[in-house]
C-alpha cells in the first residue's frame, strides 16, 4: 500500500501527516492527530457524527479520504472554542438543553456553525434542513433547534 | 447478517493522474480493480461493505474543466463532473433557467453529503432512485466522455441499461454533462416522496417539465420522468403524447398520471411495496403535472419554500 505525505491546516495549525490511501479524514483526525471530538458513528455518511468543516464547508469526514485533503483547511469541534472558553453556539445549545449523551454534539455544532456562517438569520425550516444530516437519538431535536436559534440571535447582537 | 461495530475501508491505493489521458490509461490497464473517484459517497459505502473490491481509486476532481459550471446563451449549460450538488443548487443561472435541476439536487441526502456528492456521480451510479436523473433526462442532458480512444458524447436517454449499469466502458471518464437551452417559458417540478420529509432516498420521485409549444394540439409540451419505480430511471412518453393531443385539464392530467402508473414496474423493498409505489406514482404525477400546468398558466398558488424538498404544493 502506498503512503502519502500530506499537509493540512487543522484548527489553524499546520500538520504534516503520513497517511495510507484508504485512510478517511475521520480516521486521520482521531488516530493520527488524537482529535477524538470527531465521532465515528455509521461510517456511511448517514449520521453526521463525524461532521467537520473542510475549507469552511461541512462534510462527513468518514466520506472523505485524508489524502484528498492535502493543502486544505479543516475545522473540528476542538477548534470551535477559543481561549475564553466555549463559543456562543456551544453555550446556546447547552443553555437550551440540546446536549444529552453528547455523541452527536460535535457534528451538530459544526453544521450549525456552517449554517450561521452562510445565513446569519436562519428560519426554523432552514435550521432543520441544515442539520438533517446530523442524527440525534436523545433530544428529539427541538432543544437543538432552539439552541441554534438562540445562537443566531446572540451572534447578531453587535459586540 | 453480523454487524461490524468498527467498519473501515479495505486496502486500496489512491492514484492522482496528471491528466485525463493518464487516468483513462490507468483504468484500462487495471480492469475490474480500479474506478474513477469523484465525490466517493457511493463508492466508499460499497467498498466498506465489500460489494466492490477495487484496489485503486483514480482521482479525477483536479483534472481540467471538472469543476466548472458554464452557461453559453447559444449552447446552453455545461456542468463539470466534479461539481457537487450544493453548487448546482446555489448557482444563479441554474436556478433561473433550469430550476428543476437545482430543486432535484437540493432533495438529495443531507447538506454535508451534497458538499461531496456530484451531479455526474449521481448519473454514473445509475441508481433507479437517483434524484437528479429524471431532471437531467427531461432537460435532454448529454454526457461528455473521454476514454482511451478519445472523446465522445452520449445522450442520457439511452445511457442507462439497468440498476447500476450504464453504457460506460472500462477506461471511460465522464468529464461533464451538457444541457441545451431550455424551451422558452419552461417550468419544472421535482416531487420526492421519502420515508422522511428530508434526507432520505426516494420511495417514488416524479420530475415534470412543461413548456408552451404551438406545434401540438394542446399548445403545451409536458414531459414526466419517474424515479424508484423501474430498473432504470423512466421517462413516460405516453404522458407527453396524451397531454399534447388532448386539452390539458384536471381530467386529462389524471388520465396521464394513470398512464405513468401503468408504465412503472416497481419492486417491493425496505422503503415501500410495489403496489404502494404504483399508487403513489399516480398521486405524485397528478400533483407534479398540476403544479407545472398552473405555473405555465401563471395561476400557481404555491408557497415555494426553497428549503423544503416537497415544496408545500397546493393543488386546487
Amino acid at each position: 500500500m502506498t503512503f502519502h505525505n500530506i499537509s493540512v491546516t487543522v484548527n489553524g495549525g499546520i500538520e504534516e501527516v503520513l497517511v495510507p490511501g484508504n485512510m478517511t479524514l475521520m480516521k486521520m483526525l482521531r488516530e493520527k492527530l488524537s482529535l477524538t471530538g470527531t465521532k465515528n458513528g455509521c461510517s456511511a455518511g448517514e449520521c453526521g457524527a463525524c461532521t467537520v468543516l473542510l475549507n469552511g464547508e461541512p462534510v462527513n469526514s468518514c466520506m472523505v479520504l485524508a489524502v484528498e485533503c492535502d493543502g486544505s483547511s479543516i475545522l473540528t469541534v476542538e477548534g470551535l472554542s477559543g481561549d475564553k472558553g466555549l463559543n456562543i453556539i456551544q453555550e446556546s445549545i447547552i443553555d437550551e438543553g440540546g446536549v444529552q449523551c453528547g455523541f452527536c454534539t460535535p457534528g451538530i455544532l459544526l453544521s450549525a456553525r456552517a449554517l450561521l456562517d452562510r445565513n446569519s438569520h436562519p428560519t426554523e425550516e432552514e435550521i432543520k434542513e441544515a442539520i438533517v444530516g446530523n442524527l440525534c437519538r436523545c433530544t428529539g431535536y427541538v432543544r437543538i433547534i432552539e439552541g441554534v436559534k438562540k445562537a443566531a440571535k446572540e451572534l447578531s447582537v453587535p459586540a | 447478517m453480523s454487524i461490524n461495530p468498527h467498519p473501515t475501508l479495505p486496502e486500496f491505493d489512491y492514484i492522482k493522474p496528471k491528466n485525463i489521458e493518464e487516468a483513462a490509461k490507468f483504468l484500462v490497464e487495471h480492469p475490474g480493480q480500479s474506478r474513477p473517484l469523484s465525490g466517493g459517497t457511493d463508492i466508499f459505502v460499497r467498498l466498506r461493505d465489500g460489494v466492490w473490491k477495487d484496489k485503486f481509486l483514480v482521482e479525477i476532481k483536479h483534472l481540467d474543466g471538472m469543476n466548472e459550471i458554464s452557461f453559453d446563451p447559444s449552447n446552453g449549460l455545461t456542468i463539470g463532473a466534479a461539481v457537487n450538488m450544493n453548487r448546482v443548487d446555489s448557482h444563479p443561472v441554474i436556478n433561473e433557467k433550469y430550476s428543476i435541476l437545482a430543486e432535484a439536487a437540493r432533495s438529495c441526502a443531507s447538506y454535508q453529503l451534497r458538499n461531496r456528492a456530484t451531479l455526474v456521480g449521481n448519473i454514473c451510479n445509475a441508481s433507479p432512485a437517483g434524484d437528479t436523473i429524471g431532471a437531467c433526462l427531461l432537460l435532454d442532458g448529454v454526457l461528455h466522455i473521454t476514454g482511451v480512444e478519445g472523446s465522445r458524447k452520449e445522450p442520457l436517454d439511452s445511457f442507462f441499461l439497468g440498476p447500476g449499469k450504464t453504457k460506460l466502458k472500462i477506461g471511460d471518464i465522464v468529464t461533464s454533462i451538457q444541457f441545451p437551452l431550455p424551451a422558452k417559458g419552461m417550468q419544472g417540478k421535482y416531487l420526492k416522496h421519502g420515508r422522511n420529509n428530508l434526507g432520505d432516498l426516494s420511495i417514488v420521485g416524479v420530475s415534470v417539465v412543461g413548456s408552451p409549444d404551438k406545434r401540438v394540439a394542446s399548445g403545451f409540451r409536458m414531459r414526466l420522468a419517474l424515479a424508484s419505480v423501474a430498473p432504470t430511471p423512466l421517462v413516460v412518453n405516453e404522458v407527453e403524447e396524451i397531454l399534447a393531443r388532448k386539452n390539458i385539464s384536471l381530467e386529462t392530467i389524471i388520465e396521464a398520471a394513470q398512464l405513468a402508473s401503468i408504465a412503472c414496474n416497481p419492486i417491493t423493498d425496505v422503503r415501500g411495496s410495489a403496489r404502494y409505489r404504483k399508487q403513489m406514482a399516480k398521486n405524485l404525477s397528478i400533483r407534479a403535472l398540476t403544479n407545472v400546468w398552473k405555473k405555465l398558466n401563471g395561476l400557481c398558488i404555491i408557497i415555494e419554500n426553497k428549503n423544503s424538498t416537497d415544496a408545500g404544493v397546493e393543488v386546487r
